[in-house]
């Protein structure tokens, strides 16, 4: 144990200045293992410290369960302890000396769509429980979507509680099949699976001796490996104002600079943009950072930008290259997730729409049609989108946003709905191309 | 096409933090940002520098000032603020206990750590601040794994876990009611490990308090704390000279520290790899009961 500390003490110190990050979302319907599996990679990479533990312990006593749940490492707020089920969101960190991870841990209860979209917008891999015994349930296709929706690179299909099922090569390569059959009709680039067992660790962070069948490698290797290089957009040149920097000093006199954060493509000095809306065009002066001026910019740096020409540019234009322009719309065709338990959504309904770093007043045009998220059937002529539902509507909004659509870029692909008055935020919505 | 577009998760984690600040600016009419001269909100100001540069942060600070200070932490506060040029705030605890807006707690664990919420809602309503920016982090504690980048108050202050907006992308709603205010906490997907690795990196002035260093203590409910003027020693308590460090800086009377020889940023880096307690482990304040930390969250503390 000690050895393993130091070994893992020593490479830290020298190689975090070259650690990558990997943000993952993990789904399964309840009990399927969600939990212990965090709990156990967080255990295994030593990012539980003792007195965590030793809290885990004691109120695993006092619930009277029988080992030490691990499971209770990753359950947030008292209520949810009370009741024994996640309801939201929580975010978990760990790192191994190649990667830090960030987990979006998000419940599986059917009323929380919302919360999974939520974690699935930033992550770059899902990983879908599947619990060996019951195989692919309604609850793994709906994840499943909801994964291609938010277009999610990366899916780890892992089979656990394989404990439970005799370690069963046959059992598991039945659910494979299972599982591609209906993933045929979805949108994910890379699907890998793997037989685990969270409770006991096998192939979780080192290989099961209890399957050697199995070929492949452990759930952690494949995290800390898995190339997530390309899934940022370094294609298409998008620089979404945020705020202009006018220092007013001596020194700076007359700098303006443009800072923001590149949603898209690579920026040099000496590029030719252009300014939109209004359509002016002008060449990069420079890059600048706090550090010195850059050489380029690209995903996801945050920089400011300085022009050679002098253009009135404020919050919410955005930098593009004049032969590679963003749609600029004012009819927005999206999938959304209605996250209100307060109210519904219905033609006609006037909001506030946040696309990059622009606010604009929207209006309902039509509610298409809405997405059985078990079935992926449409479901047509439900004029009203409530809690938890997927809907594909038609906006029109005041002034024209800059748009890509979200299969192509998640920046300046992506939406939020919010309520002019409660200022709730309503809705998380996908741009398709119209 | 090109090499490789990796970044490391230091740059990741400097570039979020760096937009969620320039959201605030944005977003908000009269934004604070929080310093106790602890190293997180040092590293939050040191990002707000980049965030802004070459202008000067469009902020001022804030010091929420319990008056149980180590004198250290003092020093470093007023010549950090000096060098960024910006406006400071001091909002002072004795004079929320001196005009009667909160009682004093009595006995050896006295801490004026709870009284620190009314002054900060106090502070926050008197100024007109509509965002007040924290170095809190999601590891931290258990509470605080939900808690959003932008965290909304009610008109009381308080947090309601139920019913906390959404965060998709970066997309973030600071939209609110007259009287409601935000916390924003830009380092939220930050580690300890992260924060000390990117002090670090950046080589980031801290506190001498944070390095090992001899003081005398007490061990008082197995953690270990300073003997200042502000604690009153028992009879079968003991004071013994330590060598000490602190892993965070916060009012003297309920901050304990560490026995420790690091005194480099490469001992503590190492220190903290190995540490097998979480930081906030060594504060008196979340002992007190498994939900500590979301009590006082709910009605409106850091
Ligand atoms: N036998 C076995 N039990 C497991 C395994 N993983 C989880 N469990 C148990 O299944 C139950 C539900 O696990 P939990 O992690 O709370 O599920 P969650 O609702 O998905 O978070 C608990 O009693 C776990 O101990 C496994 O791999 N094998």
């Amino acid at each position: 144990m000690t050895s393993v500390n130091q070994d893992k003490q020593a490479k830290e110190k020298d190689s975090y200045l070259d650690m990558e990050l990997l943000r993952f979302t993990t789904a399964g319907s309840v009990d399927d293992g969600k939990s212990t599996l965090i709990g156990r990679l967080m255990y295994d990479t030593k990012t539980i410290f003792e007195d965590q533990l030793e809290a885990v312990e004691r109120s695993s006593k006092q619930r009277g369960d029988e080992n030490v749940n691990l499971a209770l490492l990753t359950d947030g707020l008292r209520a949810e302890r009370e009741q024994g089920i996640t309801i939201d969101v929580a975010y978990r960190y760990f790192a191994t000396p190649k990667r830090k991870f960030i987990i979006a841990d998000t419940p599986g209860h059917i009323q929380y769509t919302r919360n999974m979209v939520t974690g699935a917008s930033t992550a770059n891999l899902a990983i879908i429980l599947v619990d060996a015994r019951n195989g692919v349930i309604e609850q793994t296709c709906r994840h499943s979507f909801i994964a291609s929706l938010l277009q999610i690179e990366h899916v780890v299909v892992a089979v656990n509680k394989m404990d439970l099922v005799d370690w069963s090569e046959e059992r598991f390569n039945e659910i494979v099949d299972d599982y591609k059959d209906f993933a045929s009709r979805l949108d994910i680039p890379q699907i890998t699976f793997m037989p685990i067992s969270a409770l006991l660790g096998d192939n979780v962070v080192s290989k099961s001796e209890n399957m050697p069948w199995y070929q492949g490698s452990s759930l952690l290797y494949h995290l800390e490996t898995v190339y997530i290089g390309p899934d940022a957009n370094h294609v298409d040149a998008r620089f979404p104002v945020q705020w202009v920097i006018r220092p007013h000093s001596n020194e700076w006199h007359d700098f303006r600079g443009y800072a923001g954060k590149v949603a898209g493509g690579v920026f040099k000095p000496g590029d030719e943009v252009m300014v939109l809306p209004s359509g002016f065009t002008s060449k990069i002066k420079a890059i600048h950072s706090h550090d010195g001026e850059l050489e380029e910019a690209f995903h996801p740096h945050s920089c400011a930008i300085t022009l050679q020409d002098e253009i009135d540019i404020s919050r919410g234009d955005m930098l593009v290259k004049p032969n590679n322009k963003p749609r600029v719309e004012q009819e927005i065709d999206c999938m959304i997730c209605w996250f209100s338990e307060k109210r519904k959504l219905k033609a006609g309904d006037k909001l506030f729409i946040r696309h990059t770093s622009r606010e604009v007043k929207a209006a309902v045009k039509s509610v298409q049609y809405k997405v059985n998220v078990n079935t992926l059937h449409k479901v047509e002529d439900e004029p009203e989108v409530g809690l938890n539902e997927i809907a594909r509507i038609h906006l029109r909004v005041a002034s024209p946003l800059f748009v890509d659509e979200y299969s192509r870029n998640r920046i300046t692909g992506s939406l939020v709905l919010v309520d002019p008055f409660t200022h709730e935020t309503l809705a998380g919505g996908m741009i398709r191309a119209l | 096409m090109h090499k490789s577009y990796t970044v490391t998760h230091l740059e990741h984690l400097e570039s979020e933090a760096i937009f969620i600040l320039r959201e605030v600016a944005a977003q908000f009419q009269n934004p604070v940002l929080l310093f106790s001269g602890g190293k997180d909100s040092i590293v939050v100001a040191h990002l707000a520098k980049k965030a802004f540069w070459p202008a000067k942060v469009p902020f001022p600070l804030m010091h929420v000032d319990t008056g149980h200070n180590f004198p250290e932490t003092i020093e470093f506060r007023d010549r950090f603020v000096a060098d960024m040029g910006a406006r400071l705030v001091v909002a002072s605890v004795q004079d929320s206990i001196d005009q009667g807006r909160v009682v004093e707690e009595k006995g050896p664990n006295a801490s004026r750590n709870g009284l620190q919420t009314v002054t900060l809602l106090d502070a926050i309503e008197e100024n007109n601040f509509d965002a007040a920016i924290g170095g809190a982090r999601r590891d931290e504690e258990k509470a605080r794994a939900k808690e959003r980048f932008f965290s909304h108050r009610d008109d009381f202050g308080q947090w309601d876990p139920k019913n906390q907006r959404p965060e998709l992308w970066n997309l973030f709603n600071g939209k609110m009611n007259p009287g409601e205010h935000f916390r924003v906490f830009p380092l939220s997907n930050w580690t300890e490990m992260d924060v000390w690795q990117y002090i670090k990196r950046e080589n980031i002035d801290l506190p001498s308090i944070y390095f090992s260093h001899k003081r005398p203590v007490i061990e008082r409910g197995g953690t270990i704390m300073a003997v200042t003027d502000f604690i009153t020693v028992q009879d079968d308590e003991e004071v013994a000279e330590k060598v000490v460090r602190f892993r965070t800086v916060g009012d003297a009377t309920c901050t304990g520290c560490t026995e420790s020889a690091a005194n480099s940023l490469d001992d503590i880096i190492a220190e903290v790899a190995a540490a097998r307690q979480t930081e906030r482990g060594t504060r008196a304040d979340d002992r007190r009961s498994e939900t500590a930390m979301e009590d006082r969250k709910k009605q409106g503390y850091f």
